[in-house]
Parts: structure tokens; C-alpha cells; sequence
């Protein structure tokens, strides 16, 4: 997988405008993210060339933040992003909310005569007439002696 | 940073560990779902239409549906 990046590197730049491109899927790449050093990092820079246990905890310290912009602790912290998303998300719930209560009112037909209310009932007392679904569906919950849902 | 000794972490059969928690688990919770759905769903219903075909009277039933004016071939 080749760099994803431009082809000039970046000199003294900040990102994104390097050739620094690591991230969690891509951790190591050969850009380093420090490329203009000066005199004392170009001086650590040799002495990383040798035996690394020369190396002091400071130095190798250094030398990891010459290379990577952030630690994998820093770069995978956590935000406070998804408030922001859940209020947009609600807050596109509620106008949503309004403008179809405003088409109900405003463009919506009259209901055809089948959703009435007293086509419905009827509808409701053909089917227990006819008994559908005696056995666990809808007849099974209908109280035939007494006229009335089973409690 | 204190240089205090980490313990060291598993470094090989991470593969295998991790199919080995899946497979398992898979298996116990299919075996689970499997056993509740042949209790709660399939045992119910089988008991449901025993005991409603029990003392099922199909002429008393069709009947009641006649005399509810359903039927246009029997009134």
C-alpha cells in the first residue's frame, strides 16, 4: 500500500497540509512527522543510528514524537461528538414532526368510506362472525356467549 | 514513566482463542434460542389446537355461522 499523499513534502508545515498521513488503519508510514529538525534533533537522529540501549527514556521519547504526530491513546480518545449528533438527529425528528402534522392538515384527502369508523365495526363483526383464526388468533380472543372480548 | 515490569501479554493463539470463545458461544446460544422457541412457541401451540379440536363440534359451528348470515350458498 503506497503513501496516500501528495507528492511534495511538506517543509515546516502543520497538518493537513504535510505528507503526514498516518492514521489507526495506516499507523506507519515512512513520512516521519517531524521533517525540518534542528540542530539538537538532527544530533539525536545520529545518535539513533547506533546501539539504541545508548538511548535515554527521554530520547527515545523524543525520537517517537520526531516520528508520530499522536499516540494511539491520544488519537483513539473519545469526543463529545455524538451529543451533537443526537440533538441533529432529534431535532430533525421533531421538524419532521411539524411539517407532516402541517400536510395532514393542509393536503391530506378526505379518508375513504372504508376507515370509518362504523365500516370498521362492521368489517370487525363479519370476521368474528366468520370465526377467523379461532384457535390463537383473533375469534379465540372474542367471548361468544358474553358479546365481548375475552379479559 | 516508572520502569515497572508489565506482565507480558499473549502473543500467539489470539486466533484461536477467539474462535474457540465464538464457536462455543455460538453454539450455546443457538442450542438456547432453539430450546425456548420449541417451549414457548411450538409446545404452546400444539397445546392450543389439541385443546381447541378436543370438543370441537363442526356442525354447531357451522350453525352459529349461518345464522350470522355469512354464507351465500346457506341461509
Amino acid at each position: 500500500m503506497h503513501s496516500p499523499g501528495s507528492a511534495a513534502h511538506g517543509e515546516g508545515k502543520m497538518p493537513p497540509y504535510t505528507s503526514y498521513h498516518a492514521q489507526r488503519t495506516y499507523p506507519m508510514p515512512d513520512e516521519p512527522f517531524c521533517t525540518e529538525l534542528n540542530a539538537e534533533q538532527r544530533a539525536l537522529k545520529e545518535k539513533e543510528k547506533g546501539s539504541w540501549t545508548q538511548l535515554s527514556h527521554a530520547e527515545k521519547v523524543a525520537l517517537y514524537r520526531l516520528q508520530f504526530h499522536e499516540t494511539f491513546a491520544e488519537m483513539n480518545r473519545r469526543s463529545n461528538e455524538w451529543k451533537t449528533v443526537m440533538g441533529c438527529v432529534f431535532f430533525f425528528f421533531g421538524l419532521t414532526a411539524l411539517l407532516i402534522w402541517w400536510q395532514r392538515v393542509y393536503v391530506f384527502p378526505e379518508k375513504p368510506i372504508t376507515l370509518t369508523d362504523e365500516w370498521k365495526a362492521q368489517q370487525l363483526q363479519r370476521v368474528l362472525d366468520m370465526k377467523g383464526n379461532p384457535v390463537q388468533g383473533l375469534a379465540s380472543r372474542w367471548d361468544y356467549e358474553k358479546k365481548e372480548w375475552k379479559k | 514513566m516508572t520502569s515497572s515490569a508489565l506482565t507480558k501479554p499473549q502473543m500467539r493463539g489470539l486466533l484461536a482463542k477467539r474462535l474457540r470463545f465464538h464457536i462455543v458461544g455460538a453454539f450455546a446460544v443457538s442450542l438456547g434460542v432453539a430450546a425456548f422457541y420449541k417451549f414457548a412457541v411450538a409446545e404452546q401451540r400444539k397445546k392450543a389446537y389439541a385443546d381447541f379440536y378436543r370438543n370441537y363440534d363442526s356442525m354447531k359451528d357451522f350453525e352459529e355461522m349461518k345464522k350470522a348470515g355469512i354464507f351465500q350458498s346457506a341461509k
